[in-house]
């Protein structure tokens, strides 16, 4: 960074006009007003844990992406993009866009049809209590840490933006989110995930707008980048991707497809309880199979104000930023770069929307992760394993009592990462150990009648152990990173990639291998839950535009389009 | 959005939401016509359209969901 400009850098980011705080006050008392209105209607176990399944294709939708449009993601990936250039729109892209319908057009049906709560719940009829216990107790431990982990990092981002006291952000944002989520349950949720939509695209929008103002349009900002940049490619995405040394990720296109696109992907979108639980709520089957699918065109939309912005910082922003890592005091960070181009083009008013998104997408980030804990625990562990047979009221009252104790364990988790600042890094890999095997365990379920209880089972744990045991030996020993990741040059996104590539290939190798000498289920077990021996409805004789295939179809083909345009 | 319960339309209190930000963004782009903030690009007086965009939508969402309406 320039040394003059080191000199005037202030101590908070941005600073706030009474317009800024005033709207920000107003929408943690518009989602109270809202979490105690839902109150009254979140009464059975139904209600409360899966929104009575009364939502529309598009309010589910919406909340289906917007579950995954948190402020930790849009920051880091605005940092991300900063950093790779527009390469990190492949994790919109490829790595989103075909999961979603596939999830809305094959995996979906099972979901729905089975009158699954969740996915663990999926794993219990399919394959019995062991996968299911396995996969629902890792969730709840690691959807809890998570939401430790969010916390920390909005309490660090709120400082760091707007000064304010990291416990004053860590209290106030957990209350809120405690009082409505318990309230309301999944109604709450869905409820402030849509409103947190629109204040993020209203919040964010104009910068790509005035920004590509400033720099005359697309191909001016990459004139400047360039200018900025000499040599280095930002502006492509595939092109740089023929070998792993000529892209700033170090990823060969394989690892993107495969790794990224067919495994982890896939993974993600269709088997983490958050977002499927959103999709779950949805009022009929042929909903549910347009909620991922109306989800899709718009994750295909946010690399406009996320992805954009940080290539638009690195045309327009007088310093350069750093890792997080090597940043020393005055200097900024790779994710400061969407808090510097909001403090760029939004004066009052303006930046007070801009700083209500964060706010929303962090307190929605939290109270995804508490409603589908709560759902976990209270469907998946405790009723089966504690307490089988209790009136539903009593598993209504239980799933309140986790939002309220789902919270209080991650400000303690939070309280944990400020002190042993490293953990956060690992509560963030951990998350990943199990979301490529557990898409392995639970496609073969739907897809093949024949995959046997301890296949699922010993394919799940080999997938896990596998993954678990590839991320550490990457951590202590380097040169096994050229191992697994398949070069020396591949940096943590890129052994992401691959980890998940080979943790779901052996989930899958293990599962046949078991199915091979054991026992299968018979038939009239499984009806409703695989593919084979379930009658899923085709629309045939709904009209054309109102089919989920159309649609989705049509999104695969606007992909396809991009990456053309963007090559 | 629910037959079930009768429940007052999220898009209902996306146009409240829109509505308010939408007025105060307006008002605060309007104060701030002659004296603009010191951002880039501040003289296109983006609080003003932005906010009158805000307010449009948010009257629309407001009208076409009301709650008397959705019942």
């Amino acid at each position: 960074m320039m040394p003059a400009l080191a000199l005037f850098i202030p101590e908070r980011l941005v600073h706030m006009s009474a317009v800024d705080i005033a709207i920000v006050v107003i929408y943690f008392a518009l989602v109270i007003v809202i979490g105690f209105y839902l109150k009254r209607f979140a009464t059975t176990g139904e209600d409360f844990f899966l929104a009575g399944r009364e939502m529309t294709a598009w309010v589910a939708g919406l909340a289906f992406v917007s579950a995954n449009l948190g402020s930790l993601e849009l920051l880091g990936w605005a940092g991300n993009a900063y950093q790779y250039g527009i390469m990190a729109a492949h994790w919109y892209w490829i790595g989103a866009i075909p999961a979603m319908v596939f999830l809305g057009l094959v995996m979906m049906p099972f979901y729905y049809i089975s009158k699954t709560h969740s996915v663990p719940g999926y794993l219990q009829l399919r394959y019995g209590p062991e996968a299911s216990a396995l996969s629902a107790l890792t969730f709840a431990v690691m959807t809890i840490l998570m939401s430790g982990v969010n916390m920390y990092a909005m309490a660090v981002v709120m400082q760091v933006v707007l000064g304010w006291n990291i416990h004053f952000s860590l209290i106030t944002s957990s209350l809120t989110v405690g009082i409505y989520v318990a309230a309301g349950g999944l109604f709450s949720a869905i409820f402030n995930e849509v409103l947190q939509f629109f204040l993020i695209w209203f919040g964010a929008l104009l910068i790509p707008i005035l920004g590509l103002i400033e720099t005359g349009g697309w191909n001016g900002m990459v004139a400047r980048i360039h200018q900025n940049f000499p040599g280095q490619d930002f502006t492509h995405m595939w092109g740089p991707m023929h070998s792993f040394s000529s892209n700033p990720m170090g990823i060969h296109w394989t690892g993107i497809v495969f790794g990224l696109g067919a495994v982890q992907a896939m993974g993600y979108w269709t088997t983490d309880f958050l977002v499927v639980q959103r999709v779950l709520s949805a009022k009929n089957v042929r909903s549910a199979k347009l909620a991922p699918i109306i989800g899709s065109f718009f994750k295909m939309a946010v690399p406009l104000i996320v992805i954009l912005p940080g290539l638009l910082g690195r045309a327009v922003l007088p310093m350069h930023l750093v890792p997080g890592s090597e940043a020393l005091p005055g200097q900024y960070k790779y994710d400061d770069v969407l808090p510097l181009m909001l403090a760029r083009y939004c004066g009052p008013g303006l930046l007070g929307l801009g700083i209500t998104a964060l706010v929303a997408g962090f307190m929605a980030g939290m109270a995804g992760n508490v409603s589908a804990f709560a759902t976990v625990w209270t469907y998946d562990l405790y009723r089966p394993f504690i307490r089988k047979d209790a009136p539903d009221r009593h598993y209504v009252s239980m799933g309140r009592w986790c939002t309220i104790i789902g919270l209080i364990v991650s400000i303690g988790t939070a309280y944990l990462v400020m002190r042993f600042a490293s953990m956060m890094d690992y509560v963030q890999a951990l998350f990943g150990f199990f979301i490529a095997p557990l898409f392995g365990t639970v496609l073969l379920g739907m897809m093949w009648k024949r995959v046997s209880r301890s296949a699922g089972f010993l394919g799940l744990l080999a997938g896990v152990v596998s993954s678990v045991t590839m991320f550490t030996l990457m951590k202590l020993d380097t040169r096994w990173v050229s191992v697994f990741a398949l070069s020396p040059m591949a940096k943590g996104l890129a052994q992401a990639m691959y980890q998940a590539l080979w943790s779901c290939l052996t989930c899958v190798v293990v599962t046949v291998l078991v199915t091979l000498v054991t026992k299968p289920r018979p038939d009239e077990e499984l009806r409703g839950l695989v593919y084979s021996l379930t009658d899923v409805a085709q629309e045939e004789h709904t009209n054309w535009l109102h089919r989920p295939v159309v649609w989705g179809a049509l999104a695969l083909v606007a992909l396809v389009v991009l990456q053309i345009i963007f090559w | 959005m629910s037959e079930k319960h009768h429940i007052i339309p999220v898009w209902f209190f996306v146009g409240v939401l829109l509505l308010i930000y939408g007025v105060l963004i307006f008002v605060s782009g309007l104060a701030e016509w002659s004296h603009p903030s010191a951002t880039v690009e501040a003289q296109l007086h983006a609080p003003v359209w932005w906010g009158a965009l805000l307010v449009v939508l948010g009257s629309l969402y407001c009208t076409l969901f009301w709650p008397s309406k959705s019942r």
